[in-house]
C-alpha cells in the first residue's frame, strides 16, 4: 500500500518535471516594475523575439536594486529611469553606454477630498509644500528606486525635508509603485506615480490625478548594455542587438504605438 | 543443523558482575558458570535482577564491574552474532510479518531464494502459515511473540535468550511458546529464559538459576532447586511466600 | 474594487478553462516545489534519523540550531542563495540565478530544516522503541538509520507535507532568485505579488485560491493514501 503511495508520488512527480527547462539564447534585461506593471514590455517585447529569436528575460524591481544587480553581473541590459545614476554606472565601468530610450512622467494623485487643495495645479513644488503644511498624508516609495530618487529631488526643490515627519504624515512603504499605490489608495494619501504604472493600475479607489503636466515631472528612461570587459559572461551581441532594435526605428515606433486607456504612455526619444 | 557435541562446548560465564545505578547494586554474581545443554531458567520475583543478568549476557549492558565470557574469552561481537534475544515485549518492525523474518535473513546475506524457502519454513514452525502478508503489528499477543522467536531463530542461534516471553499471555498461547522453545532446545539451540513462573520453570527446564535482590540464590539441577532448595530464599520463593 | 466580483469570476473562469498560460504557471509553482522537497527529503530525512540515533558532542546543540532553521525568513534565505548564485557571488558561473533551478534551490535550503527536525522527532521515538531489539540483533546505530526512516514511512508523509506546504507558498525568496520573469520562473506566488501590485486584487485572490486548492489536493490525496497505508498496516499499533 505504502508502495502505491510512493507510485503515485513519482508519477505525479514524472508528469511535473519531466518537459525540460525551456533552452534558447536569452539575454536579461534589469529593469524597473513601471515598464513591468505598466505592460509595456509586454507588449514590445515579442515583436523583438520574433524577429531575432533572442528570448528577452525581464527582472523588474526598483533603479536601485536594478543598479546593484546589474554592477554584480546579473544581467546584460539595464534599463532604468535615473539619469545620474545611469550615468554613473558607466563611469564606474560597469556599462558601456548610457542611450536616452523614452520618457514618460510623474503625475501626483491624491483623494477626492484632497485636504492639501493642490488639485488642478501645475507646479510640483507648490503642491508639495501645501501637503506639507497641512501634513497631509503622503505615502512614498521609500525603496531607492527611480520613483523615489526623483520624488526626494523635488522635495528638496521645494525646500522640505519629509523624512522628518516619517511615520506621520509621511509613510515610506520601502516598496515597489504599485504596492505603494495600494496603500495610499487604503489609507486616502498623496502619492507621486509615473504615469503608465497609474494608468494600468486596477485599485485606484478615490485617488485621482491632481498635479500633472510640471516640465520637472518629466521621466527619462536611458538603456544600457552592462560591460562585458568587467564581466565576460554578459552575453554582449545579444544584448547590443536588442539596445538596437529599442533605439532604432521599430523600437521606437513599437513604444509610441503602446496605449493605456486610448493614451500614449512612453514617448521614444532616443537619438534627439 | 548444530550437532550436540559442539553444542556442548558453549560455555556461558559471569564473573565479579556489578550493575549500579545511582549508587544502588542492582546486580550482583560473583559467579554464575552456564554450561549445561539446557535449557536453564532463571527464576526470581519481579526486581531480582533476572532480566539485567540476561541483558549482561548478551552484551546489551556493560556491566560496572565484572565481565561476561563465552568459551573463556570475554564477550565479543562475534559472540552476541551467535546468540538472539527475545524481550517480553515483541519488539515487531512495522512492516509485514513475512518482511520481518526476511529483514534479519537479508542481514546475514542469505540469498532471494532460499529467503524466500526458509521464511515459509520458519511461519510453519510458528504456525503463522497465512499471515505472511499480514502486518507485524497487527498479530495478537500470542502470534506476535512467536513471530519475535521466528525471527530469532532465523538467525540461526547457538544461544537464545528470552526475557519473560510469556508473562503477557494466556495459558494456551504461553503453550505453543513453550513447545516453540523446547523444539529450538532438541535441535540443540541453548535456551537461557527469564521467567517468575514456576510452573513453566518445572516443565522446561533442566537447570534453575534462583535470583533474589539481584542476587543469584542457588543454581543446580531443576529437579534438586525446584524440589529440594538449598537456601531459604528459593524455599519461601516456590512456596508462594512474600519475598523482600 | 467597484467590479470586485466580475473580476473574480473573470479570474476563475480563466482557470477552469484551462488558460495555458495560468496553468505554465501553476504547473511551473508544482514542479520547483515538488523537485526541492524530493531533494529536501534525500538529504533532510538521513540528516534528521542520523540525529535521532547518533551520539556526538554538540548534537542537542545541532538540533537546536536545526529546530531554529525552521523558521528562517525566505527573504533572508533569497538573499543568501541570491549572493552565492550571482555572477559575482562564488557559484556564479553555474549561470543558476534567475532559472528555476535557483527557486529549487532556495526551497530546497527553506525546507531541509523542516523535513529534518521533523523526522528527527519522528525517529527518536521509534529509535527508542527499537534501540535493544536492533542492537541485540547487531545493527549500529547509524545502519539503523534506513530501518527506522521505513518503519517511519506512514508519519514521514506528514514531514513530506508540511515541507511541500512551505515551499508552494513561499514568495520572498523565489522572487529575488527566480526574477518573476516571465514564462521562466513566474510561479504562482510570484504571480499574486505581480498581481497584486498592478491593483488586480480580485485576480490575485483568485490565483491564492488556486494555491489553496492545490496545497488542499496535494494535502487531501497523500493522506487518503497513508491512510489505507494505515488501516492496512498499523490497524493494532
Amino acid at each position: 500500500m505504502f508502495r502505491d503511495c510512493i507510485l503515485a508520488a513519482l508519477v505525479t512527480l514524472g508528469l511535473v518535471v519531466g518537459p525540460a527547462w525551456a533552452e534558447e539564447p536569452f539575454i536579461v534585461v534589469q529593469s524597473t516594475t513601471s515598464t513591468q506593471n505598466s505592460g509595456l514590455l509586454d507588449f514590445i517585447l515579442p515583436g523583438f523575439e520574433a524577429e531575432t529569436g533572442i528570448e528577452v528575460r525581464v527582472v523588474a524591481v526598483g533603479t536601485g536594486q536594478a543598479i546593484r544587480n546589474a554592477v554584480n553581473g546579473d544581467g546584460d541590459v539595464l534599463m532604468v529611469h535615473s539619469k545620474p545614476d545611469e550615468e554613473k554606472f558607466v563611469a564606474d565601468g560597469w556599462g558601456v553606454e548610457r542611450f536616452d530610450l523614452m520618457y514618460n512622467d510623474f503625475i501626483l494623485v491624491g483623494p477626492k477630498s484632497d485636504p492639501a487643495a493642490v488639485g488642478g495645479g501645475a507646479d510640483i513644488l507648490t503642491a508639495l509644500t501645501a501637503i506639507e503644511a497641512a501634513e497631509a498624508p503622503f505615502v512614498s516609495r521609500g525603496d531607492d528606486s527611480g520613483t523615489h530618487k526623483a520624488e526626494m529631488g523635488h522635495w528638496s526643490a521645494a525646500g522640505v525635508d519629509p523624512t522628518d515627519a516619517s511615520g506621520t504624515w509621511y509613510r515610506e512603504t520601502g516598496s515597489g509603485m504599485g504596492a505603494t499605490l495600494n496603500v495610499a489608495s487604503g489609507m486616502d494619501a498623496y502619492a507621486l506615480t509615473d504615469r503608465a504604472t497609474w494608468l494600468s493600475f486596477g485599485n485606484k479607489g478615490s485617488l485621482e490625478v491632481l498635479v500633472e503636466g510640471d516640465t520637472r515631472l518629466f521621466n527619462q528612461y536611458g538603456v544600457i548594455l552592462v560591460n562585458p570587459t568587467t564581466h565576460p559572461h554578459v552575453r554582449a551581441n545579444a544584448g547590443q542587438r536588442f539596445i538596437d532594435w529599442l533605439i532604432g526605428p521599430d523600437g521606437q515606433a513599437a513604444i509610441a504605438s503602446y496605449m493605456l486607456d486610448g493614451q500614449q504612455v512612453f514617448f521614444p526619444n532616443a537619438g534627439e | 543443523m548444530r550437532d550436540l557435541v559442539s553444542e556442548m562446548t558453549t560455555c556461558l560465564k559471569a564473573r565479579e558482575l556489578q550493575v549500579q545505578s545511582n549508587g544502588k547494586t542492582l546486580l550482583d554474581v560473583p559467579e554464575l558458570i552456564l554450561d549445561g545443554p539446557g535449557p536453564t531458567l532463571i527464576l526470581g520475583p519481579n526486581g531480582s535482577g533476572k532480566s539485567l543478568l540476561l541483558r549482561c549476557l548478551h552484551g546489551l549492558i556493560t556491566p560496572n564491574r565484572g565481565q561476561v565470557t563465552q568459551d573463556g574469552t570475554s564477550l565479543n561481537s562475534d559472540h552476541k552474532a551467535r546468540q538472539a534475544m527475545v524481550f517480553q515485549q515483541p519488539v515487531l518492525l512495522r512492516r509485514s510479518v513475512a518482511a520481518n523474518l526476511d529483514f534479519v535473513l537479508r542481514r546475514q546475506g542469505v540469498g532471494w531464494t532460499n529467503r524466500k524457502r526458509r521464511i515459509v519454513e520458519l511461519l510453519g514452525e510458528g504456525g503463522l502459515e497465512g499471515k505472511s502478508r499480514q502486518s507485524a503489528r497487527s498479530l495478537s499477543g500470542g502470534e506476535a511473540q512467536r513471530l519475535a522467536i521466528l525471527r530469532a531463530l532465523a538467525l540461526n542461534p547457538e544461544t537464545l535468550l528470552l526475557d519473560e516471553p510469556t508473562s503477557a499471555l494466556d495459558p494456551g498461547a504461553t503453550q505453543m511458546i513453550e513447545r516453540m522453545v523446547l523444539r529450538a532446545s532438541k535441535k540443540g539451540v541453548r535456551i537461557v529464559m527469564v521467567t517468575h513462573d514456576i510452573g513453566q520453570a518445572r516443565r522446561l527446564a533442566s537447570d534453575v538459576v534462583m535470583m533474589q535482590a539481584g542476587n543469584v540464590v542457588e543454581h543446580g539441577p531443576a529437579r534438586q532447586v525446584l524440589t529440594a532448595p538449598k537456601t531459604e530464599a528459593s524455599r519461601r520463593y516456590l512456596a508462594g511466600g512474600l519475598i523482600t | 474594487m467597484h467590479d470586485f466580483a466580475s473580476e473574480f469570476s473573470k479570474a476563475l473562469s480563466l482557470i477552469f478553462e484551462g488558460d495555458s498560460e495560468l496553468w505554465a504557471i501553476v504547473l511551473l509553482s508544482l514542479r520547483v516545489s515538488m523537485f526541492a522537497v524530493l531533494i529536501a527529503a534525500i538529504i533532510g530525512m538521513p540528516v534528521g534519523a542520523a540525529l535521532a540515533v547518533a551520539r556526538f558532542p554538540g548534537r542537542r546543540v545541532m538540533i537546536v540550531l536545526m529546530n531554529a532553521l525552521m523558521g528562517l525568513p525566505p527573504v533572508v534565505v533569497g538573499l543568501l542563495v541570491y549572493l552565492m548564485l550571482s555572477r559575482s557571488g562564488p557559484l556564479g558561473v553555474l549561470e543558476l540565478l534567475y532559472t528555476p533551478n535557483a527557486m529549487i534551490l532556495a526551497q530546497v535550503v527553506l525546507v531541509t530544516p523542516i523535513i529534518a527536525a521533523l523526522t528527527r522527532q519522528v525517529t527518536e521515538m521509534l529509535a527508542e522503541e527499537y534501540s535493544e531489539q536492533l542492537r541485540s540483533l547487531g545493527v549500529s546505530r547509524l545502519s539503523s538509520v534506513p530501518v527506522l526512516l521505513w518503519d517511519a514511512r506512514v508519519a514521514l508523509v506528514t514531514a513530506l507535507l508540511a515541507g511541500f506546504g512551505r515551499a508552494i507558498a513561499e514568495v520572498g525568496a523565489v522572487i529575488i532568485v527566480g526574477g518573476n520573469i516571465n514564462h521562466v520562473t513566474r510561479v504562482m506566488t510570484t504571480t499574486i505579488a505581480l498581481e497584486t501590485s498592478k491593483g488586480n486584487l480580485a485576480l490575485a485572490l483568485a490565483l491564492g485560491a488556486i494555491l489553496i486548492g492545490i496545497a488542499v489536493a496535494v494535502n487531501a490525496m497523500v493522506s487518503t493514501l497513508s491512510l489505507r497505508a494505515e488501516q492496512e498496516g498499523l490497524r493494532h499499533a
